[in-house]
């Protein structure tokens, strides 16, 4: 079975500091893929070179067939790339639930004339576009239920931003969903119930997850695989216990021990 | 939260008399004073004297002063709470405060009067006339005047002060009785149409003077009236009533709205076949800039980019008409008039027109359009600018005077109709109606619009345009339906003034009419339908539009001073605009809202409600 993103010597870099050197890296359709690193490493550049944000300086990026460097980023989300960001950014002022609802644009597609003709087409989109957002937030619990839907996302917790951002990326109904550190800023508890709703995101949505994170415990347990960058280099690359034994980790991750401790 | 609460100073029941902050007395007057001076010295006492407001004591131009020493003595009696401290107590220190105050600002004033009664400086301050000397020393000798200032001005300034002592009720009810008297004076012209239309004529003999103005026995009743309802009104602020009003289950403010929308379409229909010419002039004027405003909200408000050419639409769809009608054109189409119904041709031409000005304007905005969409923020303001100026250079061009006359324009725009209607421009009874056909059309347009898949993919671009994008919304195509919708719009105010005036003039498309549009959309609201509209009543119903008078027609030079005074004045005071968009409220009361959140303890992790 080919691989649903293959990425071959991927390059970007910044003047003078080389983010991403030569990157190989691929997963596979229901795999669970942690990017670990120092900070610095190049983690952040590396989903922004895939969903669009950074157009490669070279090698491919291959989405289901199609090689999609380079590509504007709207339309990498059309074709099933999913992302959140580091630095939650949620649209502050709509609702909780028109942050979902704006994230299936790409699925739907009425315009403004049949909006403003209220087409049966129109009415019956604008009635499933409500509806897929309340099932997604479903998927949370009660944790974005209820009265939620309709307050501003500003008002939420930090947890719940994080949360609503993952429901905002399902809603563009990825195939592949990149997270960057999900569980930054969340006390252990929050930490624990992220890392089986990321499980979850696999088992009961099939959606394909690569995730940036710090937290070992997190890429222990969700990780099949785990990917280290350093310096824009992939330094090592298989299961947590080999990639946590491996001398290079430990060197790359070394003057931080707790870090490499926990591991 | 506050550590260390171990001795709070010991609470004084009555500040004492002297406890004045006097630097901030002495900066107040000194300021006041200069306000007065600068009043006067721009010929606005002078020219806004003309316009009585109270018969036989108070003119506008008067009016123009007064305010300002109660203003100055109010902010001067003003105590800001140190956070965590304990609110000081009102009192009499107020009083001095205010009293100080106004008589600082008199005394300054004096010597301004002095001055220019011993100068004559008018080489240098053309405003500063001899006449302007009479008014200010009230016709009598320069001693007895400074005297009259110098006490008057302390009066007003201890009200100020007063205003900081008295219950929230007092106030209330003395700034209602105040407001209400001033709109009712300022309607002046609308209300004594209305009687006229109304036939009853001998309420309006009784309230105005023959020469203008409320008479002092109205005033008196109408002050007690607006003080007895301002006493009785609730404390609540209008925004807490929206509020409550807003957290009605949604069927009843549906229905509540409903009938809010059937009272305004039967008073849009009924009100122009009963007042006279002036107040149908009014009345288009602002329906005209509330379809503009609509338009621009959509781009401005609603998507977020800020469109300083947006005068550019109007005059496309302004020349578009004339060309089409005018028989002056070499474009002219005798066969196209601007019949919008009929009941004996079904063949409604008029619309053959909208559609044609709906395609130009439509075009207009993509080409103008296209280039400048990925600019961002400020860039995107400067370009829009220029390629309005552009436009309107265009037309009024030697190369393309063939076509649209060059600074002689388009003449002979003949009028419209709506059946047995005739639309004239001489008659603004008629073009109201017209306008008001469009403006519903474009209430409906922005209000379909709002809670769309379009509509939430402009807010998502107006709240963070890269996050847009990765919600995969082609921001470049979404910023230009936000931008052909507004042009659309604009092209259709275009048609109608066309219509109204009869002949389009480049003149008429200068930048100021984009800026007189922004600002309608700023004071109002922007992202609101109803602010747009609210904003159009207050500035061009009231002051005016770039060329068309308002109800306090006298105004007129200072009318751009007053609009800058008032965006000012917003910015600070009210940034969401007079009746704001829910959410820009929730955006601009963002911090505030947090913060309380943070005092209360409330945000951070949400460990307590997790266990639902
Ligand atoms: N837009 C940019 N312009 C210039 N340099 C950049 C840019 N984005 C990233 N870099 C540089 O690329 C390198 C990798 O940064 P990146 O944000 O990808 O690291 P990271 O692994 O995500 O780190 P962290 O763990 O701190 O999030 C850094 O040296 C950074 O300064
Ligand atoms: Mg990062």
């Amino acid at each position: 079975m080919s691989h649903i993103l293959q990425i071959d010597q991927l390059r970007k870099g910044f003047g003078g500091v080389q983010a991403l050197d030569g990157v190989d890296f691929h997963i596979d359709k229901g795999e669970i893929v942690s990017v670990i690193g120092p900070n610095g490493a190049g983690k952040t550049s590396f989903f922004n070179t895939i969903t669009g944000y950074f157009s490669p300086d070279s090698g491919s990026i291959v989405f289901n067939g199609l090689n999609i460097g380079g590509h504007e980023p709207h339309e990498i989300t059309g074709l099933g790339i999913a992302r959140t960001f580091q630095n939650v950014r949620l649209f502050p002022n709509m609702t909780v639930l028109e942050n979902v609802m704006v994230a299936q644009h790409s699925r739907t597609s009425t315009g403004i004339f049949g909006t403003l003709l209220n087409t049966r087409g129109f009415r019956k989109e604008e009635a499933e576009i409500e509806e897929r957002a309340k099932e997604i937030l479903s998927f949370f619990g009660q944790r974005l239920k209820g009265y939620r839907w309709d307050q501003p996302a500003f008002v939420l917790s930090y947890a719940n931003r994080r949360r609503l951002e993952i429901a905002r990326a399902m809603g563009t109904q990825p195939e592949l969903l990149l997270l960057d550190e999900p569980t930054a800023g969340m006390n252990p508890r929050e930490t624990a119930e992220m890392t089986e709703l990321i499980d979850r995101l696999r088992t009961e949505r099939g959606i394909t997850v690569v995730v940036i994170e710090h937290e070992m415990r997190v890429v222990r347990e969700v990780s099949d695989r785990v990917v280290v960058l350093d310096h824009g280099v992939k330094i090592a690359e298989g299961t947590y216990e080999t990639v946590s034994t491996n001398p290079d980790v430990i060197e790359a991750y070394l003057g931080r021990p707790a870090e490499a401790g926990s591991a | 939260m506050m550590t260390d609460s171990a001795a709070p100073p010991s609470k004084p029941d009555v500040r004492p008399m002297t406890d004045v902050d006097w630097e901030k007395v002495l900066r107040s007057g000194a300021l006041a004073g200069l306000m007065l001076s600068f009043i006067a010295a721009i010929g606005m006492v002078t020219v806004l004297d003309e316009r009585t407001m109270i018969d036989p004591w108070l003119s506008l131009g008067y009016l123009a002063l007064v305010w300002v020493p109660v203003f100055f003595g109010f902010t001067a009696a003003s105590e800001p709470t140190p956070d965590g401290g304990i609110s000081p107590v009102k009192g009499e220190r107020d009083l001095l405060s205010g009293l100080v105050t106004g008589a600082l600002a008199g005394l300054c004033f004096s010597f301004f009067i002095v001055l220019i009664d011993t100068y004559d400086m008018t080489d240098i301050f053309s405003n500063l006339l001899p006449r302007l000397v009479d008014l200010l020393t009230f016709d009598r000798g320069i001693g007895v005047a400074a005297a009259i200032w110098i006490v008057g001005c302390a009066l007003l300034g201890l009200c100020g002060g007063a205003a900081q002592v008295v219950s929230a009720r007092v106030k209330r009810m003395l700034s209602w009785a105040f407001v209400g008297v001033a709109i009712v004076a300022m309607l002046e012209a609308v209300i004594i149409d209305l009687s006229q239309g109304l036939r009853v004529e001998f309420v309006t003999d009784f309230m105005y003077a023959k020469n203008g103005g409320l008479t002092t026995g109205a005033a008196i009743i109408l002050g007690a009236i607006f003080g007895a309802a301002g006493f009785q009104s609730s404390d609540k602020t209008f925004d807490q009533r929206r509020q409550e009003r807003m957290s009605q289950p949604k069927e009843v403010l549906l229905r509540k709205n409903m009938v809010a929308a059937g009272v305004a379409i039967l008073a849009v229909i009924f009100v122009p076949m009963v007042v006279g010419g002036l107040t149908n002039e009014l009345l288009a004027n602002v329906g005209l800039f509330v379809l503009l405003g609509l338009g621009l909200n959509i781009v401005v408000g609603s998507a977020g980019l800020l469109d300083l050419g947006y005068v550019a639409f109007f005059a496309v769809g302004a020349y578009t008409t004339a060309i089409l009608t005018s028989p002056l054109s070499p474009y002219w189409v005798p066969e196209l008039t601007l019949d919008f119904f009929s009941w004996e041709d079904w063949f409604w031409k008029g619309w053959v027109i909208v559609a044609v000005v709906l395609v130009m304007a439509a075009i207009s905005g993509i080409l103008v359009g296209t280039p400048v969409i990925r600019l961002r923020g400020d860039y995107l303001a400067i370009v829009t600018l220029g390629f309005g100026e552009i436009v309107r250079i265009l037309f009024l061009s030697d190369w393309l005077s063939p076509y649209f006359g060059g600074a002689q324009g388009v003449t002979n725009i003949p009028s419209a109709a709506i059946g047995p209607v005739e639309i004239q421009g001489t008659s603004s009874q008629s073009i109201f109606y017209l306008t008001a056909v469009f403006v519903v059309i474009a209430i409906y347009v922005a209000w379909r619009l709002q809670s769309s898949r379009t509509g939430r993919a402009w807010s998502a671009l107006r709240e963070d345009e890269d996050v847009a994008e990765a919600m995969g919304i082609n921001t470049t195509a979404v910023k230009l339906t936000a931008f052909v919708t507004g042009a659309v719009l604009a092209g259709f105010a275009g048609m109608i003034f066309a219509v109204k005036v009869g002949s389009v003039f480049p003149i008429s498309f200068k930048l100021l009419v984009s800026i007189i549009i922004l600002v309608i959309v700023i004071v109002g609201g922007m992202g609101s339908i109803a602010g747009v509209i609210v904003g159009a009543v207050v500035l061009i119903g009231v002051l005016g539009g770039p060329t068309q008078p308002g109800l306090l027609q006298e105004f007129g030079q200072f009318k751009l001073l007053i609009y800058g005074a008032l965006l000012v004045i917003m910015m600070l005071k009210r940034p969401e605009g007079l009746w704001p968009s829910v959410r820009r409220q929730r955006e601009l009361r963002h911090e505030e809202l947090n913060q309380d959140a943070w005092l209360t303890g409330t945000p951070g992790t949400d460990e307590e409600e997790d266990d639902a």
